[in-house]
């Protein structure tokens, strides 16, 4: 009953959406306020019974409801409860359902939350998300039904949920994700409306600007767990392999970023108005491309959901008529002509406008690299293979060149500065910081160049935010003036470029730095492993709620001091028979040391085993994680409320007859 | 109209991207094809199954053939069999390559089933099997008169495989070794 | 046991291989030959798997190239020589840094040409950016300076 219930609310739910896209757009095409009201009830209406049917889902999960096929081929009678939740979620049909739910959460919320909007712009942007909306609905009802059913013969049990997936990483990777790649729909539809009023002024700018900073700093974390979460599943100590899906999550990253600090030049002075507009259709077709990617079939990758040739046609076709319609609106109604705004060479908008260009190039390389295989078969030239070696020799030389600019970026005037100014805010951080780039590594042998380098441009980057903080403390006239120089915008900034340094270093310091060896012990011998040691004390035999496992317990020690205990362990899962590996980290904020069991070799109780030492591994994520907190701190500025008050004054003033 | 223009590359960069999408739904990713396609096959010397000489590439040449990858660990592989049955019975000359097998596990499997093959190369350690670029069982490779490979098929040869992909290719080699 | 859960359950072993991430144990003559090993085996792709390389895969293939791998750096195989081995047999799929030549050249060179083209638009932009700045500067009064400098305080203060 439950399932058809939610099958029958999902039916409602793509009737709802399809008034919301068409009723609304009639109404600003004909002036007729009554239907454009509508359109945050049609909003609300969606999510409300997205929502039911969601639930309705998460019940047949959760009852065991082994009649439903998705339940049957995902679920088992053994698996936590919070599992048989997020199992929701691990597979296609249901991560399907998932974009559609975050997809109406994001509309209902852009419905509620933009009363400083003119109807006329809210009924455009809403309509959009509502078409939007239709697609991933009927994307989903007429392909990809999750509420098929078994009948007659359901089993008696699941086959168990993929005991990868089996995991904290799943269940909240998936929906932060999602979160960010259907977020930049707000920027697009924001985009689009822009487009189709014919007036294209720094207010959408405005408008989108926190939507965005959202949307970004969700799949920023997003990303960032799914790395992390790779690193500590896996068992083999990798936390990014440029896969075409993990490449599909990042491409939108990379358009987000620009996107994010072109708007920021929109907003402030009206500039590259149509090239801000583009970005944010840019950065929403990489998501929906990477929709495409993920579940067509046309990439091999360990990622991708069951493969069906015809449900990546419905995808193309869907993807050619979002993207092709909105460029082709692009193309026809942005201003041919720029504006007359000007800026000077040396400039915080020419700084602005380097960050945009590096990162496009960036997000063409990997979008580049992604499909090349594709483009290679497809022109009949043979099969390549494109990898981790090309991505990582193509993509860190261009984020190199992006951090010196980084660094003179906040302290930056707008519309004109002058080099000697630059030279005197940043010639004191710059010393010091080669300084630190020539003496810190020193503290880790064997030095090593790349890292000296990474820490030079993060360092200098760091004590220039720095600096420009101090200076604005003391500022003002008293120091509460001077506390209030300090925006949530700003401090958002900061943050989130603090971030960003932590996340390089880490990044090239765990690169360089880490020691891995492969080695047989048995129970009772010792390893030594960058300096700290590595004791087999013994295996033993462990029960889970849904497995065996073989567990062997090492001893960590650093010249004699006791470090850490590490178990890791080789399950084998009661239902499926799958095997996995299970590593043991013993997490540190400046190493991380890690154990992994192989097979067992010989049958004198020896093991296979792996040991991994990797420094500064976590401030890769940490860093990440920064950036999010950045992001959502720069949301919080009150400019952004204020609208509402002039809004709200201008209101009263009217209602008073003034 | 000429600034008008520009932002018309947008669309047109993405149909071209949308034009190269649609046709990877037709391409299959993880298909390879051979890397010894229209090149001899390679210089082997390993014992035969049931045979107390070696085998050589010099054995197989000679007529259009197909050299088929199997094994008794393969699953697939005792599906394929009663097929490869079928074509022997028809004349098609089928060469076996046991590939990282045991012999007698190999042998028993032949009387139980049946043997559709003209001779059994037994590479145990897969070492003509990794100078083909054999990557899983089964395989079946179509050799012409010289012995040169014109066509690697990765999976099962049913009646489907042999009559669209298989067949056409074999008729011609053949038709080939009887022209004067 | 049904078909559909026996070819689920292979598709859980194929998927659960990367969780297995065989570790053997090979023993090198020399630190740097190990060096080469793991830098070569995280450059070759498995033949059969999913996108990986054949250092994290659990693949029967996958084990007879490492181990084919490891007998080729003990004999003194060069890299180039390796990785032309590997190719000539399973095709140029097999390597995940592709080499230059024939189509890949589009791939090595795009980076470099994308980065070319966006440098020029960056100057282009800039310079037809600025020439208008140049032109609008304007002297002001000493009274409207003051009145200037006033409004831009009181404009950074709010950003």
């Amino acid at each position: 009953m439950i399932p058809e219930l939610g099958h029958f609310a999902l039916i409602i739910a793509l009737c709802l959406a399809l008034l919301l896209a068409l009723v609304p757009a009639w109404g600003t095409w004909r002036g007729n306020s009554v239907a454009m009201a509508l359109a945050p009830s049609l909003a609300i209406g969606l999510l409300v019974f997205v929502g039911i049917s969601f639930s309705c889902l998460s019940a047949a999960f959760l009852q065991d409801d082994f009649s439903v096929k998705l339940v049957a081929s995902h679920s088992n009678s053994l698996l936590p409860p919070i599992y048989k939740f997020s199992a929701v979620w691990g597979n296609h049909e249901g991560s399907l359902m998932l974009w559609v739910l975050i997809l109406s959460l994001w509309t209902a919320a852009v419905a509620l939350f933009s009363s400083q909007l003119p109807l006329l712009v809210l009924s455009r942007v809403l309509s959009v998300m509502g078409a939007i909306g239709v697609g991933f609905l009927s994307f989903t009802l007429f392909t990809s039904n999750p509420f098929a059913r078994l009948l007659p013969g359901a089993p008696a049990d699941g086959s168990d949920l993929n005991p990868l997936l089996q995991d904290p990483g799943l269940i909240i990777h998936p929906p932060l994700l999602y979160m960010g790649y259907v977020g930049f729909s707000v920027a697009f539809s924001f985009a689009i409306a822009a487009l189709l009023g014919g007036r294209l002024d720094a207010s959408w700018a405005r408008w989108s600007r926190p939507w965005t900073n959202i949307a970004w700093a969700f799949l920023t974390l997003g990303i960032m767990l799914g790395s992390w979460w790779a690193y500590y599943e896996l068992g083999w100590g990798g936390w990014w392999f440029w896969d075409p899906v993990e490449n599909a999550s990042f491409m939108p990253w990379l358009a987000g970023t620009a996107l994010i600090h072109s708007l920021a030049a929109t907003e402030k002075r009206g500039l590259f108005k149509s090239w801000t507009v583009l970005l944010a259709i840019f950065a929403f077709s990489l998501s929906l491309l990477g929709t495409f990617l993920v579940r067509s079939g046309v990439l091999t990758s360990v990622h991708a959901f069951a493969t069906d040739p015809s449900r990546g046609m419905f995808i193309l076709v869907f993807l050619a008529v979002v993207v092709g319609g909105s460029l082709t609106l692009y193309a026809f109604r942005a201003p041919a002509v720029s504006s007359r705004v000007s800026f000077a060479w040396v400039s915080r908008e020419s700084l602005l406008l380097c960050n945009n260009v590096v990162f496009l190039v960036a997000t063409l390389t990997v979008l580049f690299g992604t499909l090349f295989p594709l483009i290679v078969d497809a022109l009949g030239l043979g099969k390549v293979s494109v990898g981790p070696p090309y991505f990582n020799a193509v993509f860190v030389p261009l984020m190199a060149l992006l951090v010196p600019f980084m660094s003179l970026g906040p302290v930056s005037r707008w519309k004109r500065d002058a080099v000697s100014r630059w030279g005197r805010e940043l010639a004191i951080p710059a010393a010091v910081a080669v300084l630190c780039g020539v003496t810190l590594p020193l503290l880790h042998a064997p030095y090593n160049v790349w890292v000296a380098l990474a820490v030079l441009l993060s360092s200098w980057l760091v004590l220039g935010l720095a600096r420009d903080f101090w200076q604005r403390l003391r500022s003002g006239s008293d120091p509460v003036q001077g506390l209030s120089r300090l925006t949530p915008g700003y401090c958002g900034m900061l943050i989130a470029h603090l971030g960003f340094a932590a996340c390089v270093t880490g990044i090239v310091a765990t690169s360089q730095y880490a020691v891995e060896h492969d080695l047989k012990m048995s129970p009772g011998e010792s390893r030594v492993l960058a300096g700290y040691e590595f004791r087999f004390v013994e295996l033993a035999q462990v029960r889970g709620p849904n497995f065996v496992a073989d567990e062997a317990r090492f001893e960590v020690t650093r010249d004699g001091v006791f470090v850490a205990a590490l178990h890791p362990q080789k399950r084998r899962y009661l239902a499926s028979g799958s095997v996995m590996t299970e590593a043991a980290i013993d997490a540190g904020l400046f190493r991380d040391l890690f154990v992994a069991m192989g097979e067992p070799v010989g049958s004198s109780g020896a093991w296979a085993i792996r040991l991994h030492y990797k420094p500064l591994v976590r401030w890769m994520w940490l860093g990440a994680i920064l950036m999010a907190v950045g992001a959502f701190t720069a949301v919080l500025d009150k400019r952004y409320r204020r609208q509402r008050e002039v809004v709200h004054s201008s209101h009263e003033a009217a209602l008073r007859g003034a | 109209m000429g600034p008008r223009l520009k932002l018309f590359l947008p669309l047109l960069l993405f149909a071209l991207l949308a034009i190269t999408l649609f046709r990877g739904l037709g391409l299959d990713p993880g298909a390879m094809p051979s890397a010894l396609l229209d090149r001899p096959l390679p210089a082997f010397s390993l014992p035969g199954l049931g045979r107390t000489d070696l085998l050589s590439e010099a054995d197989v040449v000679g007529q259009a053939a197909l050299l088929n990858v199997w094994a008794t660990w393969c699953v697939s592989c005792r599906v394929e069999h009663p097929y490869l049955k079928q074509l022997a019975e028809q004349g098609v000359p089928i060469f076996g390559i046991n590939y990282k097998d045991d012999d007698g596990a190999a042998q028993r499997w032949l009387d139980e089933l049946g043997n559709p093959y003209r001779f059994n190369i037994a590479d145990r350690e897969g070492t003509l099997g990794l100078d083909l670029g054999v990557y899983g069982a089964p395989e079946t490779y179509l050799l012409d008169t010289n012995g040169v490979v014109r066509y690697r098929h990765a999976g099962v040869v049913d009646e489907k495989v042999w009559q669209t992909i298989l067949e056409p290719l074999y008729r011609e080699l053949h038709k080939g070794s009887n022209a004067p | 046991m049904t078909l559909l859960r026996l070819l689920f359950i292979a598709g859980l072993v194929l998927v659960a291989g990367r969780a297995l991430a065989l570790i053997e144990t090979y023993e090198f003559s020399t630190p740097e030959l190990e060096a080469r090993y793991q830098q070569l085996s995280e450059e070759l792709r498995c033949p059969k798997c999913q996108n990986q390389n054949i250092a994290d895969s659990n693949a029967p293939i996958a084990q007879d190239l490492r181990r084919l791998l490891h007998q080729q750096l003990e004999l003194g195989a060069s890299d180039e020589e390796i990785l032309n081995y590997m190719v000539a047999r399973y095709g140029e799929f097999v390597r995940y840094r592709p080499r230059f030549g024939g189509a890949t050249v589009a791939l090595w060179l795009a980076p470099v040409l994308l980065l070319l083209a966006g440098i020029a638009v960056l100057l282009l932009t800039l310079r037809s950016r600025s020439k208008t700045a140049v032109s609008g500067t304007a002297t002001l009064s000493a009274q409207e300076q003051a009145r200037l400098r006033s409004l831009l305080e009181k404009a950074e203060q709010d950003s």
